[in-house]
């Protein structure tokens, strides 16, 4: 479980704070997707969770370790980051030796190593490009590795800081599949910071973030429903919804709650085998 | 890809050379050079030559691709020698103008040189052409850790080099891509003097240090983010095992001195 309480920070070249009086409960085993405009404040509090920037004192807990200076080795044990530029993140010479790069930091010993990395790789999809170089991936498959390097330090929380913004829509397809499988898998906290409606409408929770706070904690089904918040907080729809809304528009009866691309579709045939 | 071996590039293969431990190739080469200072005679020369030939021919990478790598270098050898040849002095007098002459002695020192470089250039181009640039690192760190006691930070070292290596070729994608923005604008990089060039050059340089500077702070707070500590001990995925081959090529090496040290006193 991840507590946030009244958090505010500011960055020491701004001169307005970035997070004003926070407060942001997540359970385990919850997928939390946030949203907001740039600069709304999103990546910063998903690095003062992990850690990575001088979280102000008594903030934030996670799993009732409080993110501070002195339990930095100990949090970053339970947290795995995924950044946005799948390049700049990747520290091995090869596939398998960059999910090792963790490892090799935690003192894993050599022999240990080898189930862990196939275990990570297979998690991914990724274990057919074990030894290939970072040049030879494209970027889904990159930030497939990322993942499968952050997964190998068998973390509890796993926080994606826009991890599919930069992919193909291919690529962040089967990236967020694999996310969904892993997250069904096991009880891992996922917050994941994005643009993309897919991806908020995979969350369980969706926090919509605006200068500094929180506007909105609702169902991905709640907030994608609002088309005012959704077009204030620089959102799309998914398709899936903009068709339900045209269908709704001339008069078919369809449910008002979101439902994926496949739900809406089975949705659609069955009414259609009803007609007939 | 050309052919071509430049100095320094790795080729792949599974030949023994390729599968030797790089730490006894690095070591190998190095003695090499030591014996090559040593060898003073014809037969202690060809000793060396053949010894040259075996690793060469172990390699199973064509003599040739060796040779296009040493013949850019050729003709710095061959000024130096004809240097050596026209300064020093002793043994028959061919040719003299003023104080430079060529004497017996001097085509004589002037042939060892040639032949010295040709030996050094080419023992560490086998090295470089079987061992991967990555293999080569985890080499240096190894045979660079005593110098730990002295406080020497072998293993940030040897981070840094290993991701210098691994940014090699994203560098390398990021400056195509800053020259080709900067050809959409206009620019032309192909014409005028050498020191037109080199200034259009810098409109690529800048915003290739601009995003090195980001991405090294992107890569640092990712490595941070994964547990890396640059003061505490880390474990090594890639282990370097040494083989019942490398014994034979440390044995074959040490023949190898033994032979020269006799060749040259037995005499």
């Amino acid at each position: 479980m991840i507590e946030v309480s009244n958090l505010t920070f500011q960055y020491p070249h701004q001169d307005q704070p970035v997070l004003q009086g926070l407060s942001l409960t997540i359970p385990t085993g919850q997928w939390l997707a946030v949203v907001g405009k740039n600069g709304s404040g999103k990546s910063t509090l998903a690095r003062l969770i992990a850690g990575l920037l001088p979280t102000p004192a008594q903030t934030i807990r996670v799993n009732d370790l409080p993110v501070d200076e002195a339990h930095l080795a100990a949090l970053h044990h339970q947290i795995g980051f995924v950044f946005q530029n799948p390049d700049n993140q990747f520290v091995g010479a090869t596939v398998e030796a960059d999910v090792a790069f963790g490892l090799e930091n935690r003192q894993v010993p050599a022999a240990a190593m080898e189930p862990r990395i196939e275990q990570a790789l297979a998690q991914v999809g990724m274990t057919a490009y074990r030894h290939h170089q970072p040049e030879q991936l494209s970027g889904g498959q990159k930030q497939r590795v990322a993942i499968a390097g952050a997964l190998a330090l068998q973390p509890q929380i796993l926080i994606l800081d826009e991890a599919t913004s930069m992919l193909d829509p291919q690529g962040r397809q089967t990236v967020l599949q694999r996310l969904q499988q892993i997250h069904q898998a096991q009880a891992l906290t996922i917050i994941s910071i994005t643009h993309d409606p897919v991806e908020v409408a995979m969350a369980d929770q969706v926090a919509v973030l605006d200068q500094g706070q929180i506007l909105r904690l609702a169902t991905p089904a709640v907030v994608l429903n609002d088309q005012a918040l959704v077009q204030q907080v620089g959102l799309v729809q998914p398709f899936s919804m903009q068709l339900r809304d045209r269908l709704q528009h001339y008069g078919v009866p369809v449910p008002k709650e979101y439902l994926t691309k496949g739900a809406l579709e089975q949705w659609l045939k069955r009414q259609l085998a009803t007609r007939a | 890809m050309n052919n071509k071996v430049l100095f320094g590039m790795y080729l792949p293969g599974n030949s023994l050379m390729h599968r030797l431990d790089p730490r006894l190739k690095l070591v190998g080469c190095f003695w090499f050079v030591i014996l090559v200072f040593f060898a003073r005679t014809w037969w202690t020369n060809l000793l060396l030559i053949g010894a040259l030939g075996l690793v060469i021919w172990l390699s199973q990478v064509k003599f040739s691709k060796y040779w296009a790598g040493i013949r850019p270098l050729m003709w710095i050898i061959l000024f130096t020698a004809v240097i050596q040849a026209l300064f020093s002095s002793g043994g028959q007098v061919y040719w003299h103008w003023g104080w430079l002459a060529v004497t017996s002695a001097g085509v004589a020192q002037a042939g060892f040189l040639v032949l010295r470089f040709f030996l050094i250039i080419t023992s560490s181009t086998v090295v470089t052409v079987t061992t991967t640039p990555l293999q080569l690192a985890d080499a240096l760190e190894a045979l660079m850790k005593p110098l730990k006691y002295l406080r020497v930070p072998v293993s940030q070292l040897a981070m840094m080099v290993s991701i210098a290596l691994r940014f090699v070729p994203t560098i390398m994608d990021e400056v195509g891509l800053i020259m080709n923005a900067q050809r959409a604008r206009g620019m032309d990089f192909s014409s005028g003097s050498l020191f037109t060039r080199a200034k259009r050059l810098v409109p690529v340089m800048i915003p290739l240090f601009v995003a090195a500077f980001k991405r090294a702070e992107e890569l640092a707070v990712a490595m941070e983010a994964r547990g890396y500590d640059p003061n505490q001990a880390r474990t090594k995925f890639r282990q370097l095992h040494w083989q019942r081959h490398d014994t034979w090529g440390t044995v074959v090496w040490g023949l190898l001195t033994v032979a020269l040290v006799a060749l040259r006193f037995v005499k």
